[in-house]
């Protein structure tokens, strides 16, 4: 009798030992699952554009026109395009994403924040499909008809759309790290007679200031990698940019490019690789944006760690 | 130069960004608002269970909408396992070691990755690579390394938020981790790790760059029959009719937007609800 019950405990034992062995290796294995999505997204971009070197030259690449069907294929005008309406989407989107993440951290009463919070959160929600949709309908027109312009569907028209998606991750990235600085800090400034104003300006965003910088950042990564809204509503002209007053014409850009035209290229084609290229391009640009962002956060954490022991 | 008193400098400064908070709460209020007054019209029952008809032109919007449900179910099948395992490894076995922050870079990096570009890395790797043709499948896979590090990042901070105190306790009984992650701590964590789950999902069922070139069917009036086929999709569908289609009435753009908002809305509010019924049932 005591033997069986002997060799049955052994069993679960056993069962159990090998049980806790799969699933922790599963875990194990799981775990590493980011690092090997990154590895293989690097890896195919890189094999598929890289025959592109092999038939054209960089210089080729790095010229003014971009015109697929008779072989032109200079970047320059879906890089600059990318820029100007990122750079327009920034302008708009940092003073007014930061303004209300301190309006919503440090001002507002407790009722409004919980109206405002959420709010936000459902614009970041909104897929960039339908903002494109509202772009088309609603903004372009009315672009159209205020500036006097020919077409609505301009890079300005783009960047207006593309801070609405920037906003939401700067408020909450920038929220974050306005909560984060501790009471005491305004405590003390209150107290040394120091106006509400004086303490956010002259206190709590410098304590704040690399939350505020990466909340940038990133807001600015999600807007140069956005593609159906700047598709719909830019007009889709790869022209080259020059100066500021590019804003008010028709654009395009990376990220437009590779979604237009990857649907009609033949595989392996030179135009294929070009593409994939681009997409190169944008992989290692947010690459660069998010390291510089999350090496800000650390350097930071560090800081605060040393002045708080 | 006249030298504004502190407190009227503080009175301007608090006005300008009070403001600027409006400025930036009204069109939100106005885009979802106008969406859906305009759109109401257009849904009705014939409209969501219709097959499109006329080239899209006129009938309803339900392969779109069956579509965007097998992309989301199926993305969840992949992202949400893999996704928690993850989660259960950094927040449970990992040490603070070199390749636990390569790890965390990582996930840092795939969360910022531009969709169009997941859409190409399907394209190479699953559509063409595996040879599993632009089908739902290439498309699942696709949204789902797309969805995994909003899973992680939510649901390793749902973990860690379970006290150490309940982990002691129950290994202190004589349960191995396992049985401890298991029984303790997952049940403890799962309201937060739902909330990530939601919010994943939510941002497979309105991308569409990603699908662009791995699954979705500009037109295709049938169900898919397998997981082999391609497949409409609300958000590619509302791409199509508002920029691909001459003379496309208004009110079924309108009404598709309104579907898909709705869609999104509902899962963003399911997330907000299932967090707030989490902080009031917390035992801790």
């Amino acid at each position: 009798m005591t033997k069986l019950v002997n060799r049955k405990m052994t069993f679960n034992t056993k069962y159990r030992q090998l049980l806790e062995f799969v699933v922790e290796a599963i875990i194990r294995i799981s775990g590493y699952s980011a690092v090997v999505f990154v590895g293989l997204i690097f890896l195919f971009l890189m094999q598929e554009s890289l025959p592109t070197f092999g038939e054209i030259q960089a210089r080729d690449l790095w010229s003014q026109r971009w015109y697929p069907i008779e072989n032109y294929f200079g970047v320059l005008p879906l890089l600059s395009g990318s820029l100007i309406i990122t750079l327009g989407a920034a302008l708009i989107a940092i003073p007014f994403g930061l303004m209300t993440a301190i309006f919503i951290a440090e001002i507002a009463p407790l009722w409004l924040r919980e109206i405002l919070k959420p709010l936000v959160e459902i614009l970041g929600g909104v897929p960039s499909v339908v903002l494109g949709f509202l772009g088309i309908t609603v903004l372009a027109p009315l672009v159209r008809e205020e500036l006097y312009l020919p077409t609505g569907l301009t890079a300005f028209t783009g960047a207006v759309l593309l801070a609405g998606m920037a906003i939401p991750t700067i408020v909450s990235v920038a929220e974050d790290a306005l909560d984060a600085v501790p009471k005491a800090y305004r405590d003390a400034a209150l107290a040394l007679g120091a106006t509400r104003w004086q303490t956010i300006w002259r206190v709590t965003l410098p304590a704040a200031r690399s939350g505020v910088l990466t909340a940038t950042m990133l807001g600015i990564g999600r807007a140069i990698g956005e593609t159906m809204t700047v598709m719909m509503v830019t007009g889709n002209a790869p022209q080259m940019v020059s100066g500021l007053g590019s804003l008010f014409i028709s654009l395009r850009t990376m990220t437009a490019t590779i979604a237009a035209e990857m649907g009609e290229v033949a595989n392996g084609s030179l135009h294929y690789h070009v593409l994939f290229s681009i997409g190169l391009i944008l992989f290692l640009i947010s690459l660069t944006v998010n390291i510089a962002a999350s090496a800000v956060l650390f350097r930071a954490r560090k800081r605060t760690e040393r002045l708080l022991s | 130069m006249i030298r504004l008193s502190r407190h009227h400098t503080e009175r301007i400064a608090f006005s300008v960004i009070g403001l600027a908070a409006v400025a930036t709460a009204v069109p939100i209020i106005v885009i979802v608002g106008s969406i859906f007054f305009s759109g109401a019209e257009a849904v009705s029952w014939q409209f969501l269970l219709e097959m499109p008809r006329d080239g899209m032109r006129s009938g309803g919007i339900w392969p779109a909408i069956i579509g965007t449900v097998y992309l989301v179910v199926g993305t969840g099948l992949i992202s949400i396992p893999l996704g928690i395992a993850s989660a259960i490894y950094l927040s449970e076995y990992a040490t603070d070691s070199y390749w636990t922050r390569m790890i965390r870079l990582a996930i840092v990096n795939l969360a910022g990755i531009p969709s169009v570009v997941y859409g190409l890395f399907g394209l190479g790797l699953f559509v063409l690579f595996l040879d599993l043709g632009s089908s739902i499948v290439a498309a699942c896979l696709t949204l789902s390394i797309m969805t995994i590090p909003v899973i992680i990042s939510t649901a390793e901070e749902a973990l860690r938020s379970v006290p150490q105190s309940f982990r002691v306790v129950s290994v202190g009984m004589g349960a191995t981790r396992w049985q401890t992650i298991r029984r303790v701590v997952l049940p403890q964590a799962l309201p937060g790790i739902l909330t990530g789950v939601i919010l994943g999902l939510n941002r497979a069922a309105g991308e569409t760059a990603p699908i662009l070139f791995t699954g979705a069917a500009f037109f295709l009036p049938k169900l898919p029959n397998s997981i082999f086929d391609q497949t409409m999709a609300l958000p590619y569908h509302l791409f199509v009719i508002s920029t691909q289609v001459p003379e496309m009435p208004i009110t079924i753009q309108y009404g598709t937007a309104t579907v898909l908002i709705t869609f999104v809305l509902t899962m963003n509010i399911l997330a907000a609800s299932v967090r707030s019924w989490q902080r009031r049932k917390r035992e801790w």
